[in-house]
C-alpha cells in the first residue's frame, strides 16, 4: 500500500519535469552530419558530374531502388544517361554511399520528403544532382584517375608518373 | 399513484409471461430482470421505497447477474432452443393456465365487489423496516441468519482446495530433486 | 421549485455531464502525457481541446457494425444500459443547495441499485458478442463488480450510521463541521477502491485488460456503440468522484469565498485527476489477486469499520 502511494507521488512529480517531446514542425531536432537521409548526386569542383556510371551502387542496394544507365561523352568521360532512385523503396541504409568509388552518391541529413502522390517519390537525375561537392570538397575523380577524359592529360595527375612508352626497350 | 401501480403491474405480468415463453435462456433472464424492476416499481407505488431499492439491488443487481453468469458459461446453443420448443407444447401449458385463469377471474370478482376506494398508501421508511425486523420478527431473522451461515460454510468447504507451496511448472522439478536427494543418500550410505 | 426550474436543472445537469464525459478524453490524454514526460494532444485548437471534437466525430462516423454471429438485440442494448444507469445515478447527487434532480429519501440506495444494474452492460455485451475474449471479459467483469459492490455498499453504511439517513442532502448537511473523510477514513479508502473496481478503470480494468483480452467485453463493438461504453466509463469515474466528494469530502461545503457549486466542481475535478493518476502509475493486478484482495482483505476491514462505527455511535448516544 505504501509503495503504491510512493509510486503515485513519484509519477505525480513528473508533472513538473522537463518534457521529452520535440514539437516537430516548429522545433527541429539537430541532425548530425552523418545522418543518412535523402540521397543526392554531387559534383566535382569543376562542376562536372562525379558519377561514372559504374553500377556499384545499384548492385549494392539491398532493395534495388537505384536504376541507371551509363554512357560516355565525346571525351570518353563516363556519366549516367539516366539515374533514378525510387525513394518509396529506399531504406536509407547507406550501402550505395559506401560502394561509390567516386564519392558521387551521398546521403544527406534531410528526411522531410513526404509526398501526396507515390509517383513523386521516384527521383530522376535532375532531382538528385545538387550543385555541391557534398562531404568531400576538392575531390575530383578524373584528376586522380589514370585516364584522359578531358580533365587532364594522361600522366599529369597528382602522384602520377608519366605513361610508360611501351614501344621503347629502356626500363 | 394508482395509474403507476396499474402500469407497472401490467409490465410485470407481461414480462413474466415472456420469461416463460422465451426459448433462449439469457433472453428469458433479461425479461426476468424487467419483471423484478416492475415489482420494485410496484413496491414504490405502494409506499415502500426501501423495499423497492433493495429489490433492485439484491434481485436484479446480484442474483440475476449470477444466473446469467452461469447460463453464459453453459454454452447453450440451438439444441436447447429446440428442446424448449418441444417442451412448450399447448398440451403442457393449457391445463395450468386454464386453472390459473379461473383463479384470476375469482380474484377480479372479489376485487370489484369490494369498495372501489383509492389505495391506502402509507410510506414505510427504512427505520420502520429495521424496527420490525429487529423487534417483531427477530426470531425469523436469526433463523435466516443460521441458514445463510450454513450456506456460506458449505460454499467455503466446496470451494476449498489445498494450497500448493510451489508453482505447477515446478512440480516435476521438485519431484526429481527429491528423487536425486534420495539417490544421493542411498549411494553414500548403502 | 417550479416545474420549469426543475426541467432546467435536469437539462443543465445532462448538458454538463455529457460535456464532462467528452472533455475527459482530452483531460486524460493530456494528464497522462504530462505524467509520462510527454506533451499530449496540443495541436487542434487552444491547448488541443478540439481533440474532443475530432474524437467524437470519428466515433460518430465509424462503421457501426454488428457481427453476424452476435445476438443482435442484446448486443444493441448492452451499451445503452451502461450510459443509462450511470446517468440515472447522477439524479441523486446534490451539486449545490437546491441543485439536485431528485431529492430521494433512499438516495444512497438508489445509487447502489443503479451501479448494480451497470453490471448488465458488461455481462450482456460480453455474452452477446459471441466471442471467447469478450465472454472471458464479461465473466471477470461480473465477478469483480458483484464482489466490489458488496464492499462499496458496506463502506457507505458507516456514513449512513453517523447521519442516520439515506438522503444525500442530509449526508452533506451532516458534514458541515467535520468531513466524513476524517471520521470515516477506512470507509473513504474502501469506497474509493471499490469505486475504481466498479468503474473497471485502471489499475482494476480486468474485464478489458488490453494485454490479455484484447479489449475484453467490448472487443466486438465499434462506432457509437463503443462510444457509449466509452462515455459510460468516463461518466462512471465522474460519478464516483462526485459521490466521494458528497459522501466524504463535504459536498458543496467550503470556505465562503467561492460559491458552493464551485467548491463541488473543484473537489470533483481533483478526484478525477486522482483517477487518472491511478491509471498513470499503478500496474494491473492479476485477476485472482483482485478477487482475493476483495474478499480476504477488504471485507473483514469494512465489517470491522462498520462495527466500530456502530459501537462509537451507540456510545456517543448513551453518554
Amino acid at each position: 500500500m505504501l509503495s503504491n502511494l510512493r509510486t503515485m507521488w513519484l509519477v505525480f512529480v513528473h508533472l513538473f519535469k522537463k518534457k521529452a517531446t520535440v514539437q516537430y514542425p516548429e522545433e527541429k531536432n539537430t541532425l548530425r552530419p552523418r545522418w543518412r537521409g535523402r540521397i543526392v548526386l554531387t559534383k566535382d569542383p569543376d562542376g562536372g558530374e562525379r558519377c561514372v556510371g559504374c553500377y556499384l551502387c545499384a548492385a549494392a542496394c539491398p532493395v534495388d531502388c537505384i536504376a541507371l544507365q551509363a554512357t560516355e561523352d565525346k571525351d570518353g568521360r563516363r556519366y549516367p544517361e539516366f539515374f533514378r532512385i525510387n525513394f518509396s523503396r529506399c531504406i536509407f541504409c547507406g550501402y550505395c554511399e559506401e560502394a561509390c568509388p567516386t564519392y558521387a552518391i551521398q546521403l544527406i541529413p534531410d528526411f522531410e520528403m513526404a509526398e501526396y502522390n507515390r509517383q513523386n517519390l521516384v527521383f530522376e537525375k535532375e532531382d538528385l544532382l545538387i550543385d555541391s561537392q557534398g562531404k568531400y570538397p576538392g575531390y575530383n575523380f578524373y584528376k586522380v584517375a589514370g585516364m584522359d577524359a578531358g580533365v587532364k592529360k594522361k600522366g599529369e595527375g597528382e602522384n602520377e608518373e608519366p605513361p610508360v612508352d611501351i614501344y621503347s626497350l629502356l626500363p | 399513484m394508482e395509474v403507476l401501480f396499474c402500469i407497472s403491474s401490467l409490465v410485470a405480468i407481461l414480462s413474466t409471461v415472456m420469461v416463460i415463453t422465451r426459448l433462449n435462456p439469457v433472453h428469458a433472464l433479461l425479461y426476468l430482470v424487467v419483471s423484478f424492476m416492475s415489482v420494485a416499481m410496484i413496491f414504490l407505488s405502494l409506499g415502500a421505497p426501501f423495499m423497492a431499492v433493495l429489490e433492485v439491488i439484491v434481485y436484479a443487481g446480484a442474483i440475476i447477474v449470477l444466473f446469467i453468469f452461469v447460463t453464459m458459461m453453459l454454452n447453450l446453443g440451438k439444441e436447447t432452443a429446440e428442446q424448449e420448443r418441444n417442451w412448450l407444447k399447448p398440451r403442457v401449458w393449457v391445463g395450468p393456465s386454464l386453472l390459473a385463469a379461473v383463479l384470476l377471474a375469482e380474484m377480479i370478482i372479489l376485487l370489484t365487489k369490494g369498495q372501489p376506494g383509492s389505495m391506502q398508501v402509507t410510506v414505510v421508511d427504512p427505520k420502520k423496516v429495521a424496527l420490525s425486523l429487529y423487534g417483531e420478527y427477530i426470531i425469523a431473522l436469526e433463523l435466516v441468519g443460521f441458514l445463510m451461515i450454513a450456506g456460506i460454510v458449505g460454499a467455503a468447504h466446496i470451494g476449498k482446495h489445498r494450497k500448493k507451496t510451489f508453482h505447477r511448472f515446478l512440480e516435476d522439478e521438485a519431484e526429481t530433486e527429491q528423487q536425486l536427494k534420495a539417490d544421493y543418500h542411498d549411494v553414500h550410505t548403502g | 421549485m417550479t416545474v420549469m426550474q426543475h426541467i432546467w436543472i435536469v437539462l443543465g445537469v445532462l448538458f454538463v455531464l455529457l460535456n464532462i464525459a467528452a472533455g475527459l478524453i482530452w483531460v486524460e490524454r493530456r494528464l497522462l502525457a504530462l505524467w509520462q514526460d510527454r506533451l499530449g494532444p496540443n495541436r487542434a485548437g487552444p491547448l488541443g481541446i478540439f481533440i474532443v471534437l475530432a474524437d467524437t466525430l470519428k466515433l460518430f462516423f465509424k462503421e457501426d457494425w454488428i457481427p453476424p454471429f452476435a445476438d443482435k438485440w442484446v448486443f444493441i442494448t448492452a451499451p445503452a444500459i451502461v450510459a443509462g444507469s450511470v446517468l440515472l445515478s447522477f439524479v441523486i447527487i446534490p451539486f449545490a443547495p437546491g441543485i439536485v434532480v431528485a431529492d430521494l429519501n433512499v438516495g444512497l440506495l438508489f445509487f447502489l441499485a443503479m451501479s448494480s444494474l451497470g453490471v448488465y452492460s458488461i455481462v450482456l455485451g460480453g455474452w452477446a458478442s459471441n466471442n471467447k475474449y469478450a465472454l472471458l471479459g464479461a465473466m471477470r467483469g461480473a465477478s469483480q463488480m458483484i464482489a466490489y459492490e458488496v464492499f462499496m455498499g458496506l463502506s457507505l453504511m458507516g456514513v449512513v450510521m453517523i447521519t442516520g439517513s439515506f438522503n444525500m442532502g442530509d449526508i452533506v448537511d451532516a458534514q458541515k463541521n467535520v468531513w466524513f473523510c476524517f471520521t470515516q477514513p477506512l470507509g473513504f479508502i474502501i469506497f474509493f477502491i471499490a469505486g475504481v473496481a466498479e468503474t473497471h478503470r485502471l489499475p482494476f480494468d480486468i474485464p478489458e485488460a488490453e494485454s490479455e483480452l484484447i479489449a475484453g467485453f467490448h472487443a466486438e463493438y465499434s462506432g457509437m456503440k463503443f462510444g457509449m461504453f466509452f462515455i459510460g466509463e468516463y461518466l462512471g469515474i465522474t460519478l464516483i468522484s462526485a459521490m466521494t466528494v458528497t459522501l466524504f469530502f463535504g459536498g458543496w461545503h467550503g470556505p465562503a469565498f467561492l460559491p458552493p457549486l464551485a467548491w463541488f466542481a473543484l473537489k470533483t475535478i481533483l478526484f478525477l485527476g486522482l483517477f487518472i493518476l491511478l491509471r498513470a502509475s499503478l500496474p494491473r493486478p492479476r485477476y485472482d489477486q483482485l478477487i482475493e484482495y476483495g474478499w480476504k482483505v477488504l471485507l473483514p476491514v469494512v465489517l470491522a469499520n462498520l462495527m466500530i462505527t456502530g459501537a462509537i455511535a451507540l456510545w456517543l448516544k448513551s453518554t
